[in-house]
């Protein structure tokens, strides 16, 4: 079976609630089918008013959204056929866990005995089978949420949207279900697309990442690109952590260009910057400089310890570095003593490579 | 811990479970002492008045008390003939010391109630015992009138022996307990009560149901809307809370009496004619627009509480499954609303039940409840003990719908805010 690669497409999608402001501004996007795509944002940047879309809660201001090449904005959300797992899980409170399983296939006609087959299967893929009879208030978060997910899954839909499920679980239950869905989501190979605020949870999960900010898709592609290769510097500050230097560019040739900042120059790799005399933000990620570089690298200062602190498997130095107090730098503890003591100089060296010269913030 | 030694002890040698006890009973009793006047407020206002009432509903002593001898004698008598001559004397004593105190109407009233015609024997008899002579009282009563004779009015006596009597509440029910003790109907054309407490039944429904149908839709749009549109809604619905009652209850005649603005309404948009003006006030249907409108906000209210903790993601939660924005509101909405309905509908019930000014003023001869009747008893014929029994079959009724309400739906159940 070939996968479509738009399955769903989001064609010059624009939001509006009040006629006065773009929520969502010239959205496209096409997700693969089977894929599992995250939207991520910070709040107010238009994901989840693009999911509401996409369940049909919302309707498009202007464009067209297709599912598997049907225009959709026309169609009522329950004739949809797409799950959908809402933040508070919201199951019915007045029915048991099997009811509300059952519930999506009631509706749908669904003859007796394939409800209980259906509703068994779901429930034993979110490990809840000894749990039918229970009411959805004498679960513990995690488990409605795992309610929640089987139900929206329970009826096949051909796509399941998640709106920020695990907003209400503490740290570890929700690290957990983050590899739960994820599995889940790789055994029965449908199509997801999950909102998201936490970026930890979008890079652990997701086949893809579409970084909003703004109404518009600042960025959309697989984790690791995300992280190592951010096109912008909102990408570039949002995911991960990100040392940043602004100034202009003074000099470019062949892939590399060179920066002029307040207090030195630096070479980094022209990403969005073409000409000279630009302004730009450089961004190197911590891990990217290294303490007394072994090899020979193409940047190399000199910066004061400012403070040290202690995280366990590393250890975070932020520095004085090129006039920027906040230069951070992650040691791993394996490491020799580095002579990390507050108040030492110490060299800093990095690849040109890592040090991408974006858009001016 | 098996001996005396394994009790922890306090700091000053007191076991610890009886400084914890000392400790927390002067918290209890001035947490006592805080709901106290409450307690005697409640007391005094609710619970003694009740006690009157049931005292007064069932208090036959005033004839008991009239004739002490007479009943006394009476005890060894078992009614199939005629008393003997002790009762006859006892009749005679207690009968003389009335008249003489000029006590002898109530008497003769109260047993003109049980047997009718007794009233003019009793005053014969008034008239001529000042000339009796001592011993056999027997003939000489008997010579005063044939009556006398007759064994029925002794039984009569007899039968207010007792200090109480159930006999206000069976006249609730337009019933009585006959000459031979037996419990009857009252004839057909004075079973006036059990008509009123139908139709109290009846408007209670009605303007139950109407204030949900009515209620239902505000209380959810109330839930929905924006904050600023939904606050001014509230004072809306609230208005009618802060206007008198009696004032609303005029502004509905003026509405709606015959050449009130409604019917001019309907004349002028020709619905009807001039001439032929439909009657909507002193009758039922007065007594129903008034009611629902003045008892609406109780519906509005617990409905209001219980739609707004219901998340607006449920519903779209159950269209997202793939049910119509129909069944999602009967499948999903609905049932979540069944405690704010069930809290709504009990309280304008048991409101409308006992209802008493709406019903006097617009309801007419056909829309009058059975509260107007009690409220007839109480300053009309000053049966009080009649308006009492009632009241108080009133008040068991409401308790009685409380338990089936309770039964049914569960009184846990109810949400009022």
């Amino acid at each position: 079976m070939s996968k479509k690669e738009d399955f769903v497409k989001f064609d010059k999608v624009d939001k509006s609630y009040d006629g006065k402001v773009l929520v969502v501004k010239d959205l496209n996007l096409d997700i693969e089918e089977g894929e599992f795509v995250t939207m991520l944002g910070p709040s107010g940047s238009g994901k989840t008013t693009c999911l509401m879309m996409l369940a049909g809660f919302e309707t498009p201001t202007n464009g067209e959204i297709y599912l598997d090449k049907n225009p959709i904005s026309n169609i009522p959300p329950h004739k949809r056929g797409i799950g959908m797992v809402f933040q508070n899980y919201a199951l019915f409170p007045h029915m048991t866990v099997f009811e509300n399983l059952a519930f999506p296939l009631r509706v749908r006609k669904i003859s007796k005995e394939d409800i209980d087959k259906k509703v068994d299967k779901a429930l034993s893929m979110v490990s809840l089978s000894e749990f039918g009879n229970r009411m959805p208030g004498q679960l513990s978060g995690g488990q409605q949420q795992r309610v929640a997910v089987a139900r929206a899954l329970v009826f096949d839909p051909s796509v399941v949207l998640m709106d920020e499920p695990l907003g209400a679980l503490d740290k570890n239950l929700r690290e957990s279900m983050q590899y739960e869905i994820k599995h889940i989501h790789e055994n029965i190979g449908v199509t997801v697309v999950y909102v998201t605020h936490d970026q930890g949870e979008a890079l652990t999960m997701s086949n893809r990442i579409a970084v909003f900010n703004d109404g518009k898709v600042q960025q959309l592609s697989s984790p690791d690109k995300l992280y190592e290769e951010p096109v912008n510097s909102f990408v570039a500050e949002f995911i991960g952590e990100n040392n940043t230097f602004a100034g202009e560019i003074s000099d470019i040739s062949n892939g590399s260009c060179k920066v002029k900042l307040d207090k030195g120059e630096i070479i980094a790799n022209p990403i969005s910057v073409k000409s000279v005399g630009e302004k730009t933000t450089v961004s190197i990620r911590p891990e990217r400089a290294l303490i007394n570089p072994e090899h020979k690298m193409d940047n190399n200062q000199k910066g004061k310890i400012e403070e040290v602190i202690y995280h366990g498997d590393h250890t975070r130095v932020r520095l004085n570095l090129l006039g920027n107090s906040e230069f951070i730098l992650k040691v791993p503890n394996s490491s020799q003593n580095l002579d990390i003591k507050l108040g030492n100089e110490i060299n800093i060296g990095w690849n040109s490579h890592d040090a991408r010269a974006l858009d001016p913030k | 811990m098996s001996s005396e030694t394994g009790k922890i002890l306090s700091t000053d040698g007191i076991p610890l479970e009886e400084s914890l006890k000392q400790a927390e009973r002067k918290n209890k009793i001035k947490a006592f002492l805080l709901v106290t006047p409450l307690l005697l407020f409640l007391i005094i206002t609710y619970i003694v008045p009740i006690a009157d009432m049931f005292s007064r509903s069932i208090d036959d002593k005033m004839v008991t008390n009239m004739l002490p001898k007479t009943y006394k004698a009476m005890e060894q008598w078992d009614g199939k003939e005629l008393p003997p001559e002790e009762v006859f004397e006892a009749f005679y004593l207690d009968y003389k010391i009335l008249v003489k105190n000029k006590t002898a109407g109530k008497l003769q009233t109260q047993l003109n109630y049980e047997k009718n015609g007794f009233k003019s024997v009793l005053k014969k008899l008034a008239r001529k015992q000042k000339k009796f002579e001592e011993g056999n009282y027997k003939e000489q009563i008997m010579k005063v009138h044939k009556r006398w004779r007759n064994v029925e009015y002794w039984r009569a006596i007899k039968r207010r022996a007792p200090a109480y009597t159930y006999s206000k509440y069976l006249k609730g029910v337009d019933m009585y307990s006959n000459e031979d003790g037996k419990i009857v109907q009252v004839a057909e054309d004075r079973r006036i009560h059990r008509i009123l407490w139908s139709r109290t039944l009846e408007v209670a429904f009605f303007v139950t149901l109407f204030c949900f149908l009515m209620a239902y839709p505000i209380a959810h749009l109330l839930a929905t809307l924006p904050m600023k549109y939904s606050n001014l809604l509230m004072i809306c619905v609230l208005l009618p809370f802060w206007t008198s009652l009696l004032v609303r209850t005029a502004s509905w005649m003026i509405l709606l009496q015959q050449q009130g603005i409604v019917n001019d309404f309907f004349v002028w948009i020709g619905l009807v004619a001039d001439d032929n003006r439909p009657e909507m006030m002193y009758n039922k249907t007065g007594t129903y627009v008034a009611m629902t409108q003045i008892l609406l906000p109780f519906m509005v209210l617990p409905l209001y509480s219980v739609m707004k903790t219901i998340s607006p993601s449920l519903m779209r939660a159950g269209k997202s499954l793939g049910a119509t924005p129909a069944v999602a509101f009967f499948k999903v909405y609905f049932p979540l609303t069944i405690p704010g309905i069930g809290a709504g509908c009990l309280l304008v019930f048991i409101l409308a039940i006992g209802y008493y000014i709406t019903p006097a003023l617009v309801g007419g001869a056909s829309g009058t409840l059975i509260s107007n009747q009690i409220a007839y008893h109480m300053k009309s014929t000053l049966d009080w003990s009649f308006a009492s029994a009632m009241g108080l079959m009133l008040l068991t009724g409401v308790l009685v719908i409380y338990w089936i309400y309770n039964k049914l739906v569960g009184v846990d159940n109810i949400k009022l805010g």
